[in-house]
């Protein structure tokens, strides 16, 4: 269902493996047409329990987030979320391996790590649920912390790394662009890690004290969703995670990223075939009012093959062969972005000027109402068909009780209808400021 | 509590599989159409099925392109009227090519359907493929091609196909620059009045379906001068090559290789072809799997390893595929092979067996669930042209295969020189 996703590049690390899965578009809801019912509570080490039922269908979902993403690592040890996600996965305290008693039970898993939060979920028969209770409170007790497991993972996460950001063409731009825009938050970095050589040179002892700090029970949210029973739920909890000892509640304090004051450009020439050019505006953290504008001006310009730049550039003008707008969803303050590979032989000041004057345009006319509408129908839209999956459903209630509130996944499409041709007119203006930007041109080398 | 021990489970090998049946209803002009009305979100899938893949094409490119240019302008509206009154409704309509069909879809929110119909209707009847539209078609694919040639995947999925088909045969053919070059309208054109709008179609339904989806259908294809598909495909001869081993260089900086092994594999009719579905899970098709063990999990070489059977209607093809470290690509390929001649010269394990009949019984659990899975597990039935006895099979083909039958499908199709071996830096 990866159509439907309306932030559409890979800043998430899909782990453990690289099925698609729709976690892209870590963002809103639906209020009018289909209500997510949950009941939510709180266990004594800090454990917090969601219960999403869902008697329609025979399976059940375990999903067990933990607050910590790429953002909460050491500068000189990036990569490390991601790769202790990897070894989530080498054996437990008193399970040796992870998978096979789950693929014994007839179910499924994976995980993916953000910059933000890192998202284990595992889907099974209904029936056979406590399977997954078993599993994942053990690892939440206790890893093994096996050397081998430390071993293979570095290598397989090596592996991953060349594949996706190395072997690839334009597979480093964005750990150029991060490091451009953010000169001091840790969104500096990717969640694959700056570097191979810090996955190479992870250490055991460095898992076992990110363990500490991090996968504690009143650093996790779990939910459970499916056709289950919230009583029988409430006790498989108390039963398997209850015992947990607390641990130490992880206080986040991030460097926080100075205001952009002026213009910011970087120029890189690599073996592709083609130029392209990225800009970066600063936006607003995720529960910002101003967010929702945001997404939905990212949706005017880019969104589809009626919007703006698309029609104008590619189009009518014959600028770019492709060009994209969207922005990149995190919880702190992201980044809203165009991108777009140039049409051969055009020149990039030419191509440039072009987005520029689409800016201009939209700083001094604003939308319509009717485009407004249509973007506001397509937010409500690929809301409702993301909702169609269990696991997205149960993903999606933990992202928004890390958020603070898990009932706006009921309630965020009223935000975002709340979004006038007033604030986005101002909105526009305050992100479409020259020294608020970043611009990276990527040349080809070969011209 | 005894956290050692796993609690009790229920083997999914024992459960009751039920494919949900569909409707069907037949249009006007003898179109007919498949529906599954399930689900409690308002929503709607609509897909219409054309014989037009490239099967069809007497040149390369054009049935791609013809697909393509669906959306890129009819008599009354240009591509950007088009492309608004889909989206104003936050509407998805795509299309896509594939071998030997071509779709155009809808997802959409039920109660804007009687918006889209004639909007969907109107491509069908009465696209035009404006000239400039196809030399920015043309422009822009070419582009793109130039920027997935640098990338050993993709060069590496071309590639092998062509050596397991031949060049010439639609499943091995692949998009060069200079076909996308001469593509013209007239061909274009030709292509369309002839697969498109005298085409064969099939429907397929599914999701809240309004009360009147009948006549909201036949209002608007029924009148049509489409024809029921017959799924009848003229014959194509493959000319696979003779030499089975290759090495390409890509790219000089390349830090991984692209492995590709294939070799030729019967279509859904074939009688082992259930309970190789079985074997292939063991042996690649999940995370549990012998390769993904023994070539991520223990050693390391490769982020991923998958093996499959291409989905293909006529003939087809087992894979294995995985990028791999630069100086490990020998290795992974010998690993593969070695963990072939493991099954055939041991008996899979008796907890092994049941661990992936478990897993895929719960798979196809989890995957019946929602009218869009449950109509896209009919679609491939339908168009294999099976029927529910497929299904039904493949249950018990799971359930009921044994490691012996497994040993002799191994010994019949696992053995290393049969396979077409590539890699790409």
């Amino acid at each position: 269902m990866k159509i439907y996703s309306k932030s559409l590049i890979n800043f998430v690390v899909l782990e453990k493996i690289f099925q698609v899965i729709n976690i892209f578009n870590v963002c809103c809801r639906i209020t009018t047409l289909f209500m997510i019912n949950f009941e939510r509570f709180i266990l004594s080490n800090g454990l917090r329990l969601l219960v999403h039922t869902d008697k329609s269908t025979p399976m059940a979902v375990v999903n067990v987030l933990y607050d910590v993403g790429a953002k909460d690592e050491n500068p000189h040890k990036t990569g490390f979320a991601h790769l202790f996600e990897h070894l989530m996965f080498g054996g437990s305290i008193n399970i040796p391996v992870y998978d096979e008693p789950l693929q014994q039970a007839g179910g499924e898993n994976n995980a993916f790590t953000t910059n933000d939060f890192t998202n284990y979920f595992c889907q099974l028969p209904a029936e056979n649920i406590e399977t997954a209770f078993w599993l994942e409170s053990d690892r939440m007790l206790s890893l093994a912390f096996s050397k081998k497991s430390l071993e293979v993972q570095r290598k397989v996460v090596c592996e991953e790394f060349k594949e996706n950001y190395i072997n690839k063409p334009y597979g480093d731009v964005w750990h150029k662009l991060r490091e451009l825009a953010y000169s001091t938050h840790p969104y500096r970095w990717m969640t694959i890690g700056k570097e191979l050589k810090h996955v190479e040179d992870a250490s055991l002892e460095d898992v076992k004290g990110f363990f500490h700090k991090f996968y504690t029970p009143a650093n996790a949210i779990l939910v459970v969703a499916g056709n289950v029973d919230v009583v029988q739920v409430k006790l498989l909890a108390e039963k398997w995670f209850g015992p947990i000892p607390n641990g130490e509640k992880y206080e986040r304090k991030l460097p926080v990223e100075p205001p952009q004051t002026a213009p910011r450009k970087l120029e890189v020439k690599a073996d592709v075939p083609l130029d392209a050019i990225y800009k970066c505006w600063h936006i607003y953290p995720r529960l910002d009012d101003k967010y929702y504008t945001a997404d939905l001006i990212t949706d005017v310009l880019g969104g589809g093959a009626s919007s703006r730049l698309f029609n104008a550039l590619v189009k009518d003008k014959k600028l770019f062969s492709n060009i994209n707008c969207y922005h990149l969803g995190s919880t702190d303050a992201g980044l809203l972005v165009i991108d777009g590979k140039l049409v051969k032989g055009v020149e990039m000041k030419i191509a440039e000027a072009a987005i520029d004057e689409e800016i201009m345009k939209l700083l001094e006319k604003g939308v319509s109402e009717t485009e407004l509408e249509k973007v506001k129908n397509k937010t409500e839209s690929a809301m409702v068909f993301e909702d169609i999956g269990l696991a997205n459903r149960a993903s999606s209630i933990a992202i928004y009780e890390l958020l603070g509130d898990a009932s706006l996944v009921n309630t965020e499409l009223d935000k975002y209808k709340a979004v006038t041709t007033a604030s986005i007119a101002m909105v526009s203006k305050e992100i479409f400021n020259e020294n608020n930007c970043s611009t990276l041109y990527y040349l080809s080398k070969t011209i | 509590m005894n956290r050692k021990s796993a609690p009790k489970i229920t083997e999914a090998v024992n459960f009751t599989l039920n494919l949900k049946p569909y409707e069907t209803l037949v249009l006007d002009n003898g179109v007919k159409v498949y529906a599954i009305n399930e689900g409690p979100q308002d929503i709607i899938q609509i897909e219409i099925v054309f014989s037009a893949g490239n099967w069809f094409e007497n040149k390369n490119g054009i049935a791609g392109a013809t697909n393509f240019m669906l959306k890129n302008g009819t008599t009354q509206k240009t591509a950007l009227q088009i492309n608004e009154a889909f989206e104003y409704y936050g509407t998805f309509c795509s299309r896509h090519c594939y071998n030997e069909t071509a779709t155009l879809s809808l997802h959409t929110l039920t109660k804007y359907l009687h918006h889209l119909l004639p909007v969907m209707q109107e491509l069908i009847s009465d696209s035009v493929f404006p000239e400039n539209e196809l030399e920015l078609f043309k422009q822009n694919s070419l582009q793109k091609l130039t920027v997935n040639l640098r990338n050993a995947e993709f060069v590496a999925g071309r590639l092998i196909d062509s050596y397991v088909y031949g060049e010439n045969h639609p499943y091995g053919i692949y998009t060069r620059p200079d076909t996308l070059e001469q593509l013209t309208v007239e061909e274009l054109k030709l292509f369309y009045n002839q697969y498109y709008l005298n085409g064969e179609a099939v429907l397929f339904v599914s999701g809240n379906l309004p009360e009147k989806i009948f006549e909201l259908l036949n209002n608007n294809f029924g009148k049509l001068s489409l024809k029921p598909a017959t799924f009848h495909y003229p014959a194509k001869v493959a000319t696979p090559s003779i030499v089975k081993k290759y090495r390409i260089e890509n790219d000089k900086t390349s830090v991984q290789g692209a492995i590709r092994l294939a070799q030729p594999f019967p279509n859904r009719h074939h009688p082992d072809f259930k309970k190789v579905m079985l074997l292939n899970c063991l042996f690649g098709g999940f995370f549990g799997s012998r390769l993904m063990s023994n070539i991520r999990e223990d050693k390391g070489f490769t982020y991923g390893i998958y093996s499959y059977i291409q989905n293909h209607l006529q003939q087809s093809a087992w894979l294995i595929s995985t990028e791999a470290g630069k100086d490990v690509c020998e290795a992974t390929i010998s690993e593969v092979y070695k963990e072939m001649k493991a099954l055939t010269q041991k008996h899979v394990g008796k907890d092994e067996l049941l661990l992936v009949k478990n897993y895929m019984m719960g798979t196809i659990l989890g995957d019946l669930n929602g009218p869009f899975q449950i109509m896209g597990r009919w679609k491939n039935i339908i168009l294999n042209q099976l029927d529910e006895t497929y299904f039904y099979d493949s249950v018990k083909a799971i359930k009921e295969t044994t490691a012996e039958e497994l040993m002799e499908l191994s010994k019949k199709y696992l053995s290393p020189e049969q396979f077409y071996e590539l890699v790409v830096y």
